[in-house]
This record gives C-alpha cells, sequence and structure tokens, in this order.
C-alpha cells in the first residue's frame, strides 16, 4: 500500500530534490506537492480540483509560503478535527528559535530544519522515510474522524489494515 | 551539554532495558523516570520532590500507567500552554488502532509501539535517539 506524503513546498528545487532523495530510499511512498498555503489547505480539504485527492499519512510543510503561510496551514491543521490528526512536520531552512518554539506551540508533530547542502539533505530525507513511514504507527486513514463535508468513503485509500486486539484498555 | 528525558513507564524491566539502551546510544542523555502519571505530572509541575529536577527536552510516555492512566497525562500535557511545546512521544505495547488515533487527536507528537524482541528495542531507543535528539529541532527550555 503506497504511502501518500504531502509536501507543501514552494522551491522547485527543493521539491525536485524531496522527489528524487524519497524515490531513492523508498519507492512505495507517493508524493503530492503543494505549492503556497492555499493549495495545501485546498488538497487537505479535497476542494475544487482536488475532490480525489487522497489524505496524506504524513505532511512535510514548510514555513515561509506565497499566499498562506506555512504557520497558517499548521494552524488550520491543528484546529480541524479530522486533519489534526495527521503527522505535520516542519521541513524548513528557517533556523530561528521563535519559529522551532512558536511551530511546537501550534502542535507541529516535529521541528526539521533543512540542510543547505544536498547529501545532508538527502540524509535528512532518508531519516524521515526512516523513523516517520517505517518505525513510527500512523493513524488509518478511516481512524474514525467524522467524514470532511462532501468527502466519501470512496476516496479513502485501501483498505483498513487488520490489527491485532491486544490494545491496552 | 546533557538532554532531559523524562521517562514515564511502571514496568522496571522496560525501565532498565530503557536506560541501558540510552546509554549506549547517547551518553549525554539524562534519563529520569516517573514510574506513574501522578508522578510525571508532579515530575513535569515541579512539585514535591520534583522542586529541583529540570524541564524536559522529550517525554517517552506509556499508556499503561497506574494512578493517572499515560493517555490522562498526554491529554494534560497538551492542555498546558507550557508544557505543550515538549515533544511527547507515547511508547507503548498497544498497538489498538483506537489508541494510535485517540493520542494523535490529543496531539502526541508521534506514537511508537515497543517491540517484544530485546535487539528490536534497543534499535528503536537508538532510532528515537537519531531522530529526535539528533536530527529534530526541539524548543528551548523556557
Amino acid at each position: 500500500m503506497p504511502l501518500e506524503v504531502l509536501v507543501v513546498e514552494d522551491s522547485s528545487g527543493d521539491i525536485r530534490l524531496t522527489r528524487e532523495a524519497f524515490r531513492d530510499v523508498n519507492p512505495f511512498i507517493h508524493l503530492e506537492v503543494a505549492h503556497d498555503g492555499v493549495e495545501a489547505m485546498a488538497f487537505l480539504r479535497r476542494q475544487g480540483a482536488y475532490a480525489g485527492a487522497a489524505r496524506p499519512d504524513l505532511i512535510l510543510l514548510d514555513l515561509n509560503l506565497p499566499k498562506m503561510d506555512g504557520r497558517q496551514v499548521l494552524a488550520m491543521i491543528k484546529e480541524d478535527e479530522a486533519l489534526k490528526t495527521i503527522p505535520t512536520v516542519i521541513l524548513t531552512s528557517s533556523e530561528a528559535e521563535a519559529d522551532v518554539l512558536r511551530s511546537y506551540q501550534l502542535q507541529a508533530n516535529c521541528y526539521l530544519s533543512k540542510p543547505m547542502h544536498f547529501e545532508a539533505f538527502h540524509g535528512l530525507v532518508k531519516s524521515i522515510n526512516d523513523f516517520w513511514l517505517t518505525k513510527v504507527k500512523l493513524p488509518q486513514q478511516d481512524d474514525g474522524d467524522e467524514p470532511e463535508p462532501g468527502a466519501h468513503a470512496g476516496h479513502e485509500q485501501g483498505p483498513k489494515k487488520s490489527r491485532g486486539t491486544k490494545g491496552e484498555q | 551539554m546533557t538532554i532531559e528525558v523524562l521517562l514515564v513507564e511502571d514496568n522496571p524491566g522496560d525501565v532498565r532495558l530503557t536506560q541501558e539502551a540510552f546509554r549506549d546510544a547517547n551518553p549525554s542523555v539524562h534519563l529520569h523516570v516517573a514510574s506513574d502519571g501522578v508522578e510525571a505530572m508532579a515530575f513535569l509541575k515541579r512539585e514535591g520532590s520534583h522542586t529541583a529536577d529540570p524541564r524536559p527536552d522529550l517525554i517517552l510516555l506509556d499508556l499503561n500507567l497506574p494512578k493517572m492512566d499515560g493517555r490522562q497525562v498526554l491529554a494534560h500535557i497538551k492542555a498546558d500552554e507550557k508544557m505543550k511545546t515538549i515533544p511527547t512521544v507515547i511508547l507503548t505495547t498497544s498497538d489498538a488502532e483506537s489508541d494510535i488515533a485517540k493520542c494523535y487527536g490529543l496531539q502526541a507528537n508521534c506514537y511508537l509501539t515497543k517491540p517484544v524482541q530485546l535487539p528490536a528495542f534497543e534499535a528503536l531507543v537508538r532510532s528515537i535517539n537519531d531522530f529526535w535528539l539528533t536530527k529534530a529541532r526541539l524548543p528551548q527550555s523556557q
């Protein structure tokens, strides 16, 4: 089952590097790109051209974006009952402590600074894959959240995995 | 510089394995242990015997805990303006979808299940160290 990753990034160079790095580390990832904050929210809410969009398993969110800033996108995701469970990783060139703190206050799942050099960037994408898409348990697509208005069950990607029942109670 | 990690875990065997795995993975980690949810909250609020304890850089939180459940601890942490910025990683034996969804709904930073076998558990602790304590930017203690 492919993993759906939404990259919200305006730099075409960074998009290309991210795409290539994911292709190298995990061919099962299906990468979607939103180039600004408005497009990211339309994608997540399946509006307009995105009516058939998959719900992402993970969001990689840049902070400095045209139209709607990444901080605003993050706030909107984490205020939305249906979207807040999607792990949202900040991936930005900003090293500012204020941005780190603000992102965690807005309940970013994690904050990563983009390294300048290609090799290090590639290594970081590998780390994201090894940790978030391999080790971490992600919420299932149909995890019991109330459906979004206008969203149909047919948009859900793939069958729900059957799991053991040894949950803690 | 030491990295302060709070482990909230009631099983002494798991506490010991986690301590040993962190000692191997990263000697800069200073691991504090709270063995139930009430003690975890006292540690985080620096109450009682915890007045001199540091603010953790990272919390590893089990779900099944005596006195106060891990889900309640998580809800308290993420409802508190000061504490909510501390990355809180769920580390539990539960792989129930309902627990995973509930914890992300309560804004856990991530959810990990404890492997049963020791080598896999040690590898997971290394992953936590490599990702959260090496790659991720953590907020500075306020």
